[in-house]
């Protein structure tokens, strides 16, 4: 008795101070919580969580992966008192849930037919599985087997359908899925999330430069859910209410039902929902990630400064845009005329962005009321040069700096700050882009008796947009085609009297396609006008660069345009702290392209933000399109009017700056909605004898 | 050295500690329904198993026998086990975290595991020379490993096939043990 006893005294005291002192020795340094989190849950090690057993499950919880409620047998007390290990905020980890991308499921046609297969794991593994379609979902339910919580179950539609409430963001589905339909990913993930070239997209949302889920918000309105449509929009694109507006759609150009009759007016339905939302009365609220404490400074609060500030915030960074006009908006508030974009509407669509913790700071020029230096000693750790294209090219010919000449841009921006400008009878506005549009439509606006657009080729090849052109000759503007400016003529008092200008015929296609035009010899004519606007392009006005004084500004390069030099698929400047999007990255371009290229800077400001090294999106589709995506005829459909857009008649248009173009009736929008074929990347609801389309 | 090979093949395949002797079922069910988590169990194992027969070995020895209290032999592995498995974790954990990462959850899974307590009474009971002792432990943790990722991998194929509502999961897995178990049978009188 005694001996076994001192035996086991002994064995039990060796094991002891053995175990004691090497947890001395040995000690790693954990979080406390770890543990208090660990005794909270069940402690069944059962993996139901999706993690390796409960102590892994803890660390999740500590690190901001799982949320509180990642065990699947602790009751709702247990589920509180790890939220209260983890602070009141307990929901600050950023917690993700299931996403599934393929919305066609069983319309998608078959390939191959397979006999007794019961997963998708097995069916992948035989040629690929039994869709055409190399993206889309099997619709056997891996997922919905691999699913601890009862949050997925395949929809009536074929494929799986996540409950957001019971979803726990475990990632066993996506584990599952043998094709990557389904994925667990944050909020932050999907706002910074870009076109692939493996993605299941329709040729709409693979052409739209701001990359919106196009099908997905036409759905959404079709049902009825215009909060989910705008919140849909909004993940894309910050600014619904302006692009609704301006943009001229390329989607459209790309619409399969454009490939058989006139494409869906998706730009119009966009303007809709977001005019459902200013007119609602409320906001509908945005949604951000948990803050990082990182501070970003955006320069120049046009859509591309909006758009990377917007997501910025919205993945959890602090941003502060800096702006040299008096308002924030840059080309949208001034170089685009009331008539087309009313500044209420403006204002109303800014303010939400601001509303999210954004500070702007008005009327502050880069360079010359604060500068590089200011901004790092204020504890920026990245900037974004947003500054945008507003330096109008001249003409470069004889007279153009008379009294009544006048610079596109320079004179939509002055007229827009409320200034006034001294007008003549006649105008004649040189180019044939928007802003050559917008010149002319305001002119005729002013009360001029006469309007002239001189062009040097011919309305074929105007980049103008078609229903801007269309408006405009409606207004009673007057072309005049094939002709090149030589030289402004003045009269006595100095003032311009005359444009003499080379007619011109069309020649060989040059770089862009467009037919070169070649001026006819001796051909010179005389247009009496009392004004001249050149509106024939613009470029980034870099001056910034040599007034601020600090030391790095020398290493910023600019190209032979005077944009900021950036490699196009970061938008990182040759300065690695600076990035750059919209026209002073790319020249002028559309409105909805500087809201792309600001989403995709805010994504590399956020992996320099990280630490991360900063590398543009694997397989990125960017303006590419998916080849076996893009058809050439659609069968099945059935030919429906597009809904026109209301517009107030001519006559009283040109009495005031109101804005012309209407949102859509809903019953038309319901209507054109309809007309929406929901595509993805290769099937598509034919209008007649399908049950998806049925059920809608 | 012949003795020893005939030895290892034995506890390998012959007296394999799962399909024959029927010990360390519970992880054998319960970490064999993915090929990663069967592998990581496997390593854990063969880790564990090697340290604990050649430290049970030893207390055994100079300890147990030398001081003439054998009957507290099952008592006092249980004790020995647990610190070294304890100890071991704390080791890894600090010098050599990636290998830490692997084994980590499994090995407090098997501190006192039947297969793991098994092997060590075996090797004493059979009178096994410390060398012997430290070939068996091994070569017992190898079959152990082998037994739960061929298991593994047929649990996996099985997940693919349509199986009976009633038959689903662990009742599928112990018929599909049992026939393993039946076909390992087949190499007795091998040696």
């Amino acid at each position: 008795m005694i001996p076994a006893l001192l035996f086991m005294l002994g064995i039990g005291a060796v094991c002891g101070i053995v175990l004691s002192l090497s947890s001395k020795v040995f000690y790693v340094y954990e979080d406390p919580r770890i543990a208090q989190v660990e005794n909270n849950l069940a402690a069944a090690n059962c993996g139901g969580c999706g993690y390796a057993g409960c102590s892994a499950a803890a660390e999740a919880v500590v690190n901001g992966l799982a949320q509180p409620s990642v065990c699947v047998i602790s009751n709702q007390e247990g589920v509180e008192a790890v939220a209260k290990i983890m602070g009141v905020d307990a929901g600050a980890a950023e917690s993700p849930l299931s996403y599934n991308i393929c919305e066609g499921g069983n319309r998608a046609d078959d390939k191959y037919h397979y006999m007794g297969i019961s997963s998708c794991k097995a069916m992948a593994a035989v040629f690929g599985g039994k869709r055409v379609c190399g993206v889309g979902c099997m619709g056997l339910g891996d997922c919905v087997k691999a699913c601890q919580f009862d949050a997925l179950e395949i929809g009536p539609n074929g494929y799986p359908v996540v409950d957001d409430d019971k979803c726990v963001g475990c990632g066993a589905c996506q584990l599952a899925c043998p094709k990557d339909i389904i994925k667990v990913t944050t909020l932050s993930e999907q706002l910074m999330k870009f076109n692939q070239t493996q993605d299941a997209l329709a040729p709409c949302a693979q052409t739209c430069p701001a990359e919106i889920n196009i099908p997905r918000y036409i759905n959404q309105l079709r049902e009825g859910k215009y909060k989910e449509a705008v919140q849909t929009i909004r993940m894309r694109n910050p600014l619904p209410l302006a692009c609704g507006r301006v943009c001229p759609h390329p989607c459209e150009d790309e619409c399969r039902r454009g490939i058989e009759e006139e494409a869906v007016s998706i730009n119009q339905l966009k303007r809709f929902v977001a005019d459902y939302e200013m007119n609602s009365g409320s906001r509908i609220p945005i949604k951000c990630a948990p803050d990082t404490g990182k501070k970003v400074a955006v320069i120049g609060g046009g859509p591309a400064g909006l758009s990377c500030a917007f997501f910025l915030r919205r993945i959890g960074h602090q941003v502060d845009i800096f702006e040299a006009m008096p308002k924030l908006g840059g080309i949208i508030r001034y170089g685009i005329p009331e008539y087309r974009l009313p500044k209420k509407v403006l204002d109303w669509e800014i303010q939400g962005i601001l509303d999210l913790g954004i500070k702007a700071f008005c009327n502050v020029r880069f360079g010359v009321d604060f500068g590089l230096g200011s901004l790092m000693a204020s504890g920026y750790e990245a900037v974004l040069l947003g500054v945008g294209a507003w330096e109008d090219y001249s003409l470069g010919i004889e007279g153009e700096d008379l009294d009544g000449c006048f610079k596109g841009i320079d004179f939509l921006q002055r007229f827009s700050r409320g200034e006034k400008i001294k007008l003549g009878r006649t105008a004649a506005v040189v180019g044939g882009g928007n802003s050559a549009i917008d010149c002319v439509r305001t002119l005729l606006r002013l009360g001029l008796e006469k309007v002239y657009i001189v062009y040097r080729r011919t309305r074929n090849e105007m980049p103008a947009n078609e229903v801007e052109i269309v408006a405009s000759e409606e207004e009673g503007v007057e072309f005049v085609f094939l002709a090149a400016p030589t030289q402004v003529i003045a009269d006595d008092n100095g003032k311009v009297a005359q444009l003499e200008y080379l007619k011109m015929e069309l020649g060989e296609p040059d770089a862009s396609g467009r037919r070169r035009p070649v001026p006819i010899e001796g051909s010179e004519t005389l247009l009496d006008v009392e004004m001249v606007i050149s509106a024939i392009g613009q470029s980034p006005d870099a001056s910034f660069k040599d007034q601020d004084p600090h030391p790095r500004m020398t290493e910023l390069e600019l190209t032979r345009w005077n944009t900021i030099d950036n490699d196009p698929a970061i938008l990182q400047a040759s300065i690695p702290y600076i990035f750059t999007a919209g026209d002073s990255a790319t020249g002028p371009a559309l409105v909805v392209d500087a809201i792309g290229s600001g989403r995709r800077s805010a994504r590399s400001i956020d992996l320099f933000l990280k630490g991360e090294p900063v590398e543009p999106v694997k397989d990125s589709l960017q303006k590419k399109r998916i080849p076996e995506s893009i058809f050439t005829k659609v069968p099945g459909l059935k030919k429906t009017a597009r809904a026109k857009m209301p517009e107030i008649p001519v006559d009283q248009r040109l009495d005031s700056m109101i804005e012309v173009d209407l949102v859509l009736p809903e019953d038309a929008a319901h209507k054109e909605a309809e007309r929406c074929l929901n595509c993805c990347r290769l099937c598509y609801n034919p209008d007649t004898g399908f049950p998806i389309a049925k059920a809608n | 050295m012949g003795d020893l090979f005939v030895l290892a093949i034995s506890c390998i395949f012959i007296n394999n500690i799962l399909l024959a002797q029927f010990l360390g079922c519970c992880p054998f069910l319960g970490t064999s329904k993915k090929m990663e988590t069967a592998v990581g169990m496997a390593m854990a194992v063969v880790f564990v198993l090697v340290m604990a027969g050649t430290l049970t070995w030893m207390v055994d020895t100079y300890l147990l026998k030398a001081l003439d209290v054998e009957y507290l032999r099952t008592v006092s592995f249980i004790l020995v086990i647990a610190s070294l498995v304890q100890f071991v974790e704390m080791f890894l954990k600090k010098s050599i975290p990636g290998l830490y990462a692997g084994l980590g959850i499994f090995l407090p899974l098997i501190t006192t595991n039947c297969a793991v307590m098994g092997v060590c009474l075996i090797n004493i009971n059979e009178e096994y020379t410390f060398v012997q002792a430290v070939v068996s432990a091994t070569a017992y943790a190898i079959g152990f490993g082998l037994a739960l990722v061929l298991f593994a991998s047929i649990r996996e194929r099985v997940n693919l096939a349509r199986v009976p509502k009633p038959l689903q999961d662990t009742s599928i897995g112990l018929v599909t043990a049992g026939i393993i178990a039946l076909t390992f049978m087949s190499f007795k009188g091998m040696v």
